[in-house]
């Protein structure tokens, strides 16, 4: 069967984190979440130690330790605190006491780098259930509630008069997220993980017109990130998840650097 | 029964009580204008009616299956956020292209669908705005000083249009503004808020009212009192309009 070639799975749970991936960094992109995302990944090495504490499913404890992390981080924003401090010091101590939690399990030191920059090729056919399990999930959630997300992303005021309550939207980004961060460990680990949802939207910006576009290039550009950075790794020997953050850097230099080149031209 | 009513309102931000027993209802085809000094809570009063801000006393009644367009004081769109003109229409309801292409129509606005939003000028960019809370056809339009950054006749022209509105859909408006003179000839009631109602009532009644005296005319050292005289004058020949085609 297909899903034997340990390539083919490699491949498939890289389009899969892509796809889900990609629409939802554009929201983080357009509210500017870009440290929120990282702060809810770093968390994810927390529930990572839990879970391997307490002999539970990784995919669990990340779950968890994400959603919990994102939800505090939700609930502080627009209370007067100065965000970014806040953040800073949420993401890289979550990350230390996970860190330090995984040090104290005998056995489990030797995987930490798989955690932390992924382990693609490693994908079993349990885990791509559950990668695309959570894609589809996190794409369902995201058309289901797309109006009103923008609305609420455009001005929490405008979605207020329209009856649309701006904290359920930032709720339903909020759950995305750590679904997201949960199932994309396995693939880039959780250091490159905001990569992954900022910089296919990032590229996708100078070639899109609306919104939908944006989303729709970002997906693309993520899911040839995947391809193309799995491809690279098994012919260069580099490690994959990395790579697959290179490759999108680089179409990102590529989109921005035609913007202005095409700016250039047109005058 | 009024559109919109608001009773014993109270809105705390913080420590701070920015509004305490505001009091005020809205009839249909009403046009009211809120006046009052910075910080006196005109922002928050409009957010507070479309539920935007808790309340800490009070409540605020609409009439069933109310349909509100809000304009907002100034809606930054963030750069990485691509918005062409007939998309931002399109929220957060889809439309077929023909009721854009008419809602631009009515707004006095050429063809600007695949335009950027960031691309607009600002009166474009207003009149854009309200396009859009015309969309549905609402009961009750609130615009919270929606002229800002517009020059003398760019804002004298969008209450061209407001008043236009109110005749052509017969929506009540609500809206907060700091363009007294223009504003009050404009307006059917006028309610000056400084934390509370200070006064309310017929444009001239509150011009000439102790209370708005009080909060305009002391500390500006003139500047507001010649708009005062000004819009008074007008009132006095009976010509409503009668300072808007001279600036």
């Amino acid at each position: 069967m297909i899903l034997d070639d340990f390539l083919v799975r490699a491949a498939l749970a890289g389009l899969g984190v892509a796809l889900a991936a990609a629409p939802l960094g554009s929201f983080v992109v357009w509210r500017r979440m870009a440290y929120f995302g990282d702060a809810t990944a770093h968390a994810a090495i927390l529930g990572v130690a839990l879970a391997l504490a307490f002999d539970a499913s990784i995919f669990a404890g990340a779950l968890v330790m994400s959603l919990v992390m994102a939800s505090t981080v939700s609930s502080l924003a627009g209370r007067g605190f100065a965000m970014d401090t806040l953040l800073g010091v949420l993401a890289h101590s979550a990350l230390a006491f996970g860190l330090v939690g995984v040090s104290f399990l005998s056995g489990v030191r030797i995987d930490l780098m798989a955690y932390l920059f992924g382990d693609i090729l490693a994908v079993s056919r349990g885990d791509l259930a559950v990668i695309w399990g959570g894609a589809v999930g996190v794409v369902a959630l995201l058309v289901w509630r797309w109006q009103a997300l923008l609305t609420a992303t455009l001005s929490p005021d405008l979605a207020w008069s329209e009856g649309i309550d701006p904290r359920r939207e930032q709720m339903v980004l909020t759950l995305a997220l750590a679904l997201v961060v949960a199932v994309a460990i396995k693939v880039v680990g959780v250091l490159l993980i905001a990569a992954m949802l900022i910089v296919p939207a990032a590229a996708a910006r100078p070639l899109s017109a609306t919104p939908e576009r944006m989303a729709m290039i970002a997906m693309a550009i993520a899911s040839a990130a995947a391809l193309g950075g799995l491809a690279a790794s098994f012919r260069l020997d580099t490690p994959t998840g990395p790579t697959i953050v290179c490759v999108a850097a680089l179409l990102f230099a590529l989109t921005m650097t035609g913007k202005n080149l095409s700016g250039i031209i047109g005058k | 029964m009024p559109l919109i009513a608001a009773t014993g309102l109270a809105v705390r931000l913080g420590r701070h009580e920015v509004l305490h027993d505001v009091s005020l209802s809205l009839e249909r085809g009403e046009i009211v204008t809120i006046v009052g000094p910075n910080g006196s809570g005109k922002s928050t009063l409009l957010r507070a009616l479309i539920g935007a801000v808790p309340l800490s006393r009070g409540h605020v009644r609409r009439a069933p299956g109310l349909r509100i367009g809000y304009v907002p004081q100034r809606l930054h769109i963030d750069p990485t956020l691509p918005m062409t003109v007939m998309r931002f229409l399109a929220l957060p309801r889809r439309r077929a292209p023909g009721a854009l292409r008419a809602a631009l129509d009515r707004a006095g606005l050429p063809d600007l669908r695949h335009r950027q939003m960031a691309d607009l000028s600002g009166g474009q960019f207003q009149r854009v705005l309200l396009a859009r809370a015309l969309m549905d056809g609402p009961d009750l339009l609130i615009l919270d000083e929606a002229t800002q950054g517009l020059d003398q006749p760019g804002s004298a022209a969008f209450y061209r249009r407001i008043e236009e509105v109110r005749q052509d859909m017969g929506c009540a408006v609500l809206m907060v503004s700091h363009e007294l003179h223009v504003v009050m000839s404009a307006s059917d009631r006028v309610i000056c808020l400084n934390g509370h109602v200070c006064c309310e009532g017929h444009p001239e009644i509150v011009a000439q009212a102790e209370e708005y005296r009080a909060l305009f005319g002391t500390g500006t050292h003139g500047a507001l009192a010649l708009y005062r005289h000004e819009h008074s004058h007008s009132h006095d020949h009976d010509h409503p309009h009668s300072h808007e085609p001279a600036e």
